[in-house]
């Protein structure tokens, strides 16, 4: 079908925040803290990278500017929760609200000036090939950086002992600290990447998804990725098929209008997020499978005790 | 002794206060989106600078309130620091500003595009769907595929006024052109607008028109290579290249007259419904891709609107069903067309209920 191939190209384009958002968190959380800033995190990372290439014109200038703001954030967020151990819950929520605030602050100056959106690189052989081509090696570049994170995610995760550490203070930050290894050091280090990947997904939506700032234009995505973590069940594999999963509901919802298909559009804006529910009751329903992916110690406070 | 001072003390600043409100005349303003929208929003603030300019008075403003329970607050908080008079410039502000309005008797209050009134509120709207014919004539002549594209955000009268409008002037200039429309549920969500858009091109639409406040419908078709039409403000630097005619909503007049009714006392609640006669709906001048003829048969089309001798919705107008539901030589009231809820012959898909 005609449509399919660009209909797949803006599942691309739609997932890839929701991937950068959720694979960050995800480290965050195998690591046994619970972030819930990631919204105000994305956003951040969308003003600072929006403000960034508009002033220097340097993309890459801005994707760094935007890991910074979003690790930025992170340190915030590590210093109340490992430090002044402030429950992670509060903390986590307050920093979504003082980002989408700060970002609107900063972003005033910045709403309803025009830009072009970051250009993409087209793979020199590979894209060449019929239908393929265009769609996976013509894309750019953070969409390839966001899809090598999944391998390197994974990787470090399961294969590497740093990160053999980190799932072990998740699993159990006591048994880690009496084995030596420094938990607070471990975490912040992990919130810190969780933060810079937020950032990211937040730079992704104003340079290439919709090219433009607005207030609040990450739209809830952060808390998106925040779900796609559990549907995925903290497995990077299934980050990566949750976040493709739900862009590509919330774009063919949009096709299936402009086909004509009479559901009503307010049944189809709210498939995305059945779909996930859905997706979230079925896996459930193994309550064994959950408890073994699901870092034991998430959430909870670390106090070495002495 | 003291308490006396005191009390005379008091007495004196209440009376400074009251004294120095009264000698001002104080303008509040509610929107919907933030004014760099661009769009919509953008096009009140320039009403509320024009006041400014033209009168001397003291506006204040407050954007981005999302239209339910903040509006209320919002309003009040204008009602009761000073203000005389408000405007609530979306329709979702209704219910909030009939509700304030009975507690705050002596502001008065204008809301755009509702249709609740009482003694201190007005209502006033601009004939959009006038605009819309325009454009549908230019889509018309212009599309090349016969399929044109229109996103649009909630299924009230006024959306489905312009879908119709737009509609029933595309196919007369080009009988076999039809609309899809793709419902986004928001008034300004530049992604899911831009999403929209992409869906739509991608299903093989050649013009894209929005009732949506964002400029990133546009976007999408200059990057596209698609043509479209702004919304509500002229969207150009947007979309050099995309962008034929822009509708722009010109808010400056009618602000104008109806504050210097408040300061001369003469302000009475009435419903005002204005279009391109009284200038209240613009079109923004013609993009380069505007072929010569077709700016005349615009133009044509624009003026005879104005004369009154063209009425977008004359008859005979078929429903979708291919009945004839207004005769030649009728045209829909206004009173009909304020609660229009059917699509016109043409439009592909069914409304949302």
């Amino acid at each position: 079908m005609d449509v399919f191939i660009p209909a797949l190209l803006t599942i691309i384009t739609a997932a890839t925040p929701l991937l950068f958002a959720a694979l960050g968190e995800m480290v965050t959380e195998k690591s046994g803290v619970l972030n819930l800033g990631v919204e105000g995190m994305m956003v951040m990372g969308a003003i600072i990278a929006f403000t960034t290439v508009h002033f220097s014109g340097s993309v890459s200038l801005a994707i760094v500017t935007s890991i910074l703001a979003g690790a930025i954030m992170a340190t915030i967020f590590a210093l109340f929760v490992l430090i002044f151990h402030a429950s992670q819950v509060p903390t986590g929520l307050a920093l979504t609200i003082f980002g989408i605030g700060l970002s609107a602050l900063l972003g005033q100056d910045m709403i309803g000036i025009p830009y072009e959106g970051i250009p993409k690189i087209a793979i020199p052989l590979l894209s060449t090939i019929p239908v393929v081509g265009s769609l996976f090696f013509t894309q750019d570049f953070l969409v390839y950086l966001s899809l090598a994170m999944v391998l390197a995610i994974h990787y470090f995760l399961q294969k590497t002992r740093p990160g053999l550490i980190l799932r072990a203070v998740g699993d159990s930050h006591d048994a880690a600290h009496a084995m030596g290894y420094s938990v607070v050091k471990i975490r912040f280090m992990a919130i810190l990447f969780g933060g810079a990947m937020c950032g990211l997904g937040g730079a992704y939506l104003s340079l290439a998804y919709s090219p433009m700032w607005v207030e609040q234009m990450t739209a809830g995505r952060g808390w998106i990725a925040l779900a796609l973590v559990v549907f995925a069940c903290w497995r990077t594999g299934r980050v990566l098929f949750g976040a493709y999963l739900f862009g590509g509901i919330s774009i063919l919802q949009l096709h299936a209008q402009a086909l004509g298909i009479g559901i009503p559009s307010q049944v189809m804006s709210m498939l995305p997020y059945l779909a996930t529910i859905i997706v979230l009751v079925i896996i459930s329903r193994d309550v064994s499978k959950i408890k073994l992916n699901a870092p034991a110690s998430l959430g909870k406070p670390f106090h070495p005790s002495r | 002794m003291l308490r006396r001072t005191l009390l005379s003390l008091l007495l004196a600043a209440g009376l400074a206060f009251t004294g120095s409100a009264s000698a001002e005349t104080k303008v509040g303003f509610v929107y919907v989106g933030p004014i760099g929208d661009h769009g919509y929003s953008y096009q009140h603030d320039q009403g509320r600078l024009a006041v400014e300019k033209e009168l001397g008075v003291k506006t204040s403003y407050v954007e981005s309130v999302q239209e339910g329970a903040d509006a209320e607050r919002v309003i009040r908080q204008l009602a009761s620091s000073g203000h005389d008079i408000i405007f609530t410039t979306s329709f979702g502000f209704m219910n909030p500003t009939i509700k304030v309005a009975k507690q705050f008797k002596k502001v008065k209050f204008e809301h755009a595009t509702g249709y609740k009134r009482a003694d201190n509120v007005s209502t006033y709207s601009a004939r959009f769907y006038e605009g819309r014919t325009v454009i549908g004539t230019i889509a018309g002549k212009m599309t090349k595929s016969n399929v044109v594209g229109y996103i649009a955000s909630f299924p009230i009268p006024e959306v489905i006024r312009g879908i119709d409008a737009f509609t029933l002037a595309l196919r007369k200039v080009n009988p076999k052109a039809t609309v899809k429309v793709v419902w986004v549920n928001s008034w300004f969500d530049p992604g899911k607008e831009g999403d929209a858009a992409k869906a739509l091109i991608d299903q093989g639409v050649d013009i894209i028109t929005q009732h949506t406040d964002s400029a990133a419908p546009l976007q999408v078709a200059e990057a596209r290579g698609v043509y479209g039409f702004g919304q509500a403000s002229d969207m150009s630097k947007f979309a050099p290249k995309a962008q034929l005619t822009s509708i722009v909503d010109n808010w400056s007049n009618y602000y104008i007259d109806r504050v210097k009714a408040v300061m001369d006392g003469t302000w009475k609640s009435t419903d005002s419904w204005y279009g391109l006669k009284q200038g209240m709906v613009k079109m923004a001048p013609y993009g380069e891709a505007v072929p010569a003829d077709v700016r005349q048969l615009a133009d044509e089309v624009k003026q005879s609107i104005i004369d009154g001798t063209l009425h977008p919705f004359q008859g005979p107008i078929k429903n979708q069903k291919g009945e004839l539901v207004v005769k030649a030589g009728e045209v829909i009231s206004d009173k009909d067309l304020l609660g229009l809820n059917w699509y016109v012959e043409g439009v592909e898909g069914s409304i949302p209920k």
